[in-house]
């Protein structure tokens, strides 16, 4: 295919989109499956049917609007009605007044507008409007078109040029300037040269990157096609967690797809570039997350991290130059290519430009997937997008940034979301986990929760992470046993400066911010359980009482 | 054709299919594993002979995945997810109610084997937290007492539904 | 990793010329300037576990092992602080607290590289609990045994037994706190396949994880069997 063809194909569909009055996108991500996504979708299916509007009203299979909480739901187009907690029976009622009468089914519509109002979806711009298993869908909504444009309009440099004026940092926690990145592997001269699209989200209430799998995996292919096309790469790995079945099957099928319009593979749209995409399953390891780990873990081996340098960038996979970019990272370039990178720079704040995903959930009345341009506050995501904590409790602390986030109380709440005010603060933007924690529960029980992920998932190789790490998890399970000594909280801080210090890779070295952050904010509960042994919250020393 | 010859052969073909190559032991783990359900020393043994790699190596990498089991799972198999929001939400009351009832701890099967318990890691369905999955199926915002009737009625029922 | 470029940086304050890929630990030993470290041996790739070799580099936050960072120049390294002594020592204390090491009853006792530095550093008591659950010794093989109730997974064995002898007979199962050396698929040594008993592996182990059973300790470790067989190739 050639790049008129590309654009043939966007008309094509877009002509048989128009044929339709109306379309009711049905999300089917992993959020809404288990409830009975599909059972929807097909009684959607048989109604349009049964009142025969076949030609009139479209039903689609999509990914992830973001009300998670709230599934099965169902956006109607046009007007963007939302739909929440449909069931098979009510999904004929919802046919019947609202495409046939034309009169919204107010009772079954989602009302909560705050859940939106202060978003801004970039990276999630398709999500829950396109049906994801096709590609024409994506193309006729402007997809590839920014790789056609990269491939016959623009320098490898001239890319990397782009990138780099809209200031974009890598979303998988660190936030390394990409276009910085791009041009570290584009200089390198060893070939052949790889890129590895990092989609092992392996902390625990983190879904942001499954769901911009599900929803849009052509973004993180085009993204990933652009970024090879940069830095002279030719073999591209997509690392996805084995956990998320449907991602990988998503996946699986778009990679199929874009090879056969060409769009992936050799002579790429006929032009001389060739870059092939190939699919990794983890299994089961969140230290695969890590930049070395994942290319021990392609090459077949036990994912443990090594040493930093040499860095990836001069020799990753099978010792050859490698860029990784987490997949949110990889979703945002197609749109910095057709928008310009000045564009781009204008979200969000200067130093830490446009947007970020979150999964927003714990104890929050509207739990769900959110995008928010960057330096937004703590406070408008809790309170406004989230609506706050449930009736009759109060707020106590949100932890940022996944199991080695940081747990922040009231007081850091008008923080801006943003690189440096969260590692300030002690958290880490990681990769977009907010879960909000009430009076209900323990702070020390918050920390060994995940000071325990942690030592699961601690590699063994370096001392501090394996021995550090457990110790520090040892001394917590003392202290909510009612056996702690106001000694252990000062070894507890040495021993977590020790292994964030020490710590080979990026797992150890921030797997002590809970305990450090929980110490710092909520020492007053650590000194309740250790001189008074009462646990304010009431969730330790339970096990004794049990028994 | 027994069955045991019919997956040695796909395993063969997945291995085909990725010329033998070493570094695709994980692939091959993958699908070994969908195959059998679970790693023992044979089926390892084997890999790493087909693979030409060090046996201590296969078993180093499959031993390292918590995805791969080692012992072989009970009849009916139910997982609880430990990622934040199913903790926050208080999955751990719900584990520890199916230990007591079930006479099982996490991570093993009950003496008559008929079931097992593993603790997951976040199966991302997080807005619906706590996340039980009993045989596949996803039991959201569960609570204690609707988990463990659903279990005494996948126990008690006897015959297992097709799927 | 070898360039051809040579470099100068400085060493504790003392100017080093070195060659370009070198690393620090392998500068500073020829300035003669001695820097701990576990896991590193020469003639064995470098691993980077221990995390005693650390030292500070002028202008950057974070602290670099010395077995894995080259060298570049201008540098200035750091090799000894009251903060890496701090942390060095930490190191040492957890070791200790792993396992159920009793030197005592060891058969390294006085041949140990382990409890040569917990004496450097004044390692007197634990801050932290010591674990005594007693791991798997086995036993099987004529004259091998590996008790893992003093392994110290710096992986020594296993690199000796792969990048050396070339067989790879060992490895390590499970991860983290639940790491294990292991040999073939977990089998006792005794009924190994691969192990040709050279007995490199109880050469190199800088504690008395692996040991020759009847033969005196010092006999057995030659920390420089690895280096003398990689530079006596004649390939």
């Amino acid at each position: 295919m050639k790049p008129d063809d590309i654009l043939r194909v966007a008309e094509r569909e877009a002509e048989k989109q128009r044929a339709y009055k109306s379309r009711i996108n049905v999300c089917c991500s992993s959020g809404c499956l288990p409830f009975g996504a599909l059972q929807v979708l097909k009684a959607f299916e048989s109604a349009i049917k049964e009142y025969g509007l076949e030609g009139e009203c479209k039903v689609s299979r999509t990914g992830c609007i973001g009300t998670c909480s709230v599934g099965p739901v169902a956006l109607i187009e046009p007007g963007g009605f939302l739909y929440q907690n449909i069931t098979p029976e009510n999904a004929k009622e919802i046919v019947k007044r609202h495409i046939i009468s034309g009169e919204p089914v107010k009772e079954l519509l989602y009302a909560n507008e705050a859940f939106f109002k202060k978003q801004y979806r970039l990276v999630l711009r398709n999500a829950g409007r396109i049906d994801p298993l096709r590609i024409e869908e994506y193309i006729m909504v402007g997809g590839y078109s920014a790789l056609i444009k990269c491939l016959t309009k623009m320098t490898p440099k001239e890319v990397i040029d782009e990138v780099i004026a809209s200031g974009l940092r890598g979303r998988g926690g660190a936030g390394f300037p990409t276009g910085q990145k791009w041009n570290f592997v584009a200089r390198e001269k060893a070939t052949p040269k790889y890129v590895i699209a990092n989609l092992d989200e392996g902390d625990p209430g983190v879904f942001a990157n499954r769901t911009l799998a599900e929803a849009d995996p052509h973004a993180i292919i085009e993204g990933m096609t652009i970024a090879a096309y940069a830095v002279g790469a030719e073999k591209g790995y997509i690392y996805v967690r084995a956990e998320y079945p449907l991602a990988v099957q998503t996946l699986r099928e778009a990679l199929k797809q874009a090879k056969s319009m060409n769009l992936v593979g050799e002579n790429i749209l006929e032009t001389q570039f060739n870059f092939d995409i190939e699919l990794r399953m983890g299994a089961g390891a969140f230290v695969a997350g890590e930049e070395t780990g994942i290319l021990a873990s392609i090459e077949g081996r036990r994912a443990t991290p090594r040493p930093r340098p040499p860095y990836p960038a001069t020799s990753g996979l099978w010792g050859k130059p490698t860029l990784i970019q987490n997949v949110e990272t990889l979703a945002n370039v197609p749109l910095i290519i057709l928008n310009g990178g000045n564009w781009f720079a204008k979200i969000g704040t200067p130093k830490c430009t446009g947007t970020k995903c979150f999964s927003l959930t714990g104890k929050v009345n509207n739990p769900g997937l959110i995008e928010v341009p960057m330096g937004i506050t703590l406070r408008e995501i809790v309170f406004e997008i989230g609506g706050g904590v449930p009736a009759g409790r109060k707020f106590k602390a949100v932890l940022v940034g996944g199991p080695s986030g940081g747990c922040l109380p009231e007081s850091a709440l008008d923080l801006p979301i943003d690189y440096e005010s969260l590692t300030k603060a002690g958290a880490i933007m990681g990769s977009g986990g907010i879960v909000v924690i009430d009076d209900e529960s323990c702070m020390v029980d918050t920390a060994w929760f995940f000071t325990d992920f942690c030592v699961d998932e601690s590699c063994g190789k370096c001392v501090p992470c394996r021995v550090g790490l457990l110790k520090m998890r040892n001394i917590l399970e003392r202290i909510m046993r009612g056996e702690g000594r106001l000694e252990d909280l000062d070894l507890l801080q040495e021993l977590g400066e020790y292994v964030r210090d020490v710590s080979l890779c990026g797992l150890g070295q921030t797997a002590p911010n809970p305990i450090l952050t929980t110490l710092r904010y909520f020492r007053d509960e650590y000194i309740a359980h250790i001189v008074d042994k009462k646990c304010p919250a009431g969730k330790c020393f339970r096990l004794e009482a049990e028994i | 054709m027994s069955s045991e010859d019919r997956r040695l052969q796909m395993l063969e073909r997945i291995m085909r299919e990725h010329g033998y190559d070493k570094s695709a032991l994980l692939e091959i783990l993958h699908m070994a594993h969908e195959l059998y359900g679970y790693f023992d020393k044979n089926l390892l043994n084997y890999i790493s002979s087909r693979l030409n790699l060090p046996p201590s190596h296969v078993y180093g990498v499959a031993s390292f995945y918590n995805l791969f089991k080692f012992r072989r799972p009970g009849e009916h198999v139910i997982s609880a997810c430990m990622g934040t929001a199913c903790y926050v939400k208080g999955v751990e009351e719900i584990v520890s109610a199916i230990e007591r009832e079930f006479n099982i701890k996490r991570g093993g099967s009950s003496p008559d084997g008929r079931i097992s318990l593993f603790i997951t890691r976040c199966i991302g369905a997080c807005a619906m937290a706590p996340n039980i999955t009993i045989d596949g199926e996803v039991i959201g915002r569960a609570t204690k007492e609707a988990v463990l009737e659903r279990i005494r009625k996948v126990l008690g029922g006897g015959v297992v539904e097709a799927r | 990793m070898s360039g051809t470029g040579v470099v100068k940086l400085k060493i504790d304050g003392v100017e080093v010329t070195a060659n370009e890929g070198e690393t620090i630990l392998s500068a500073a030993k020829r300035a003669g300037i001695k820097i701990p470290a576990l896991c590193y041996l020469d003639g064995l790739s470098s691993y980077g576990g221990c995390r005693l070799c650390i030292v500070e580099v002028k202008g950057s936050p974070r602290l670099f092992p010395a077995c894995t960072t080259p060298v570049s120049n201008g540098m200035e390294v750091t090799t000894d602080s009251p903060k890496l002594r701090k942390y060095r020592k930490m190191t040492i204390e957890l070791l200790l607290s792993e396992k159920p090491h009793i030197c005592a009853i060891c058969i390294a006792n006085g041949n140990c590289e382990l409890q040569d530095l917990a004496r450097e550093f004044g390692v007197d008591h634990l801050r932290v609990e010591r674990e005594w659950k007693s791991q798997k010794i086995d036993l099987s093989h004529s004259f091998l045994v590996l008790d893992n109730n003093r392994c110290i997974l710096c992986t020594r064995c296993l690199r000796v037994c792969d990048e050396i002898e070339g067989v790879h007979a060992l490895d390590i199962k499970m991860r983290g706190k639940d790491s294990q050396i292991i040999i073939d698929i977990d089998d006792d040594w005794g009924s190994s396949i691969s192990c040709t008993s050279c007995r490199k592996c109880a050469r190199v182990c800088p504690v008395g994880a692996i040991y020759v059973r009847d033969e005196p300790i010092s006999r057995t470790k030659n920390k420089d069997i690895a280096q003398f067989i990689l530079l006596r190739r004649r390939r």
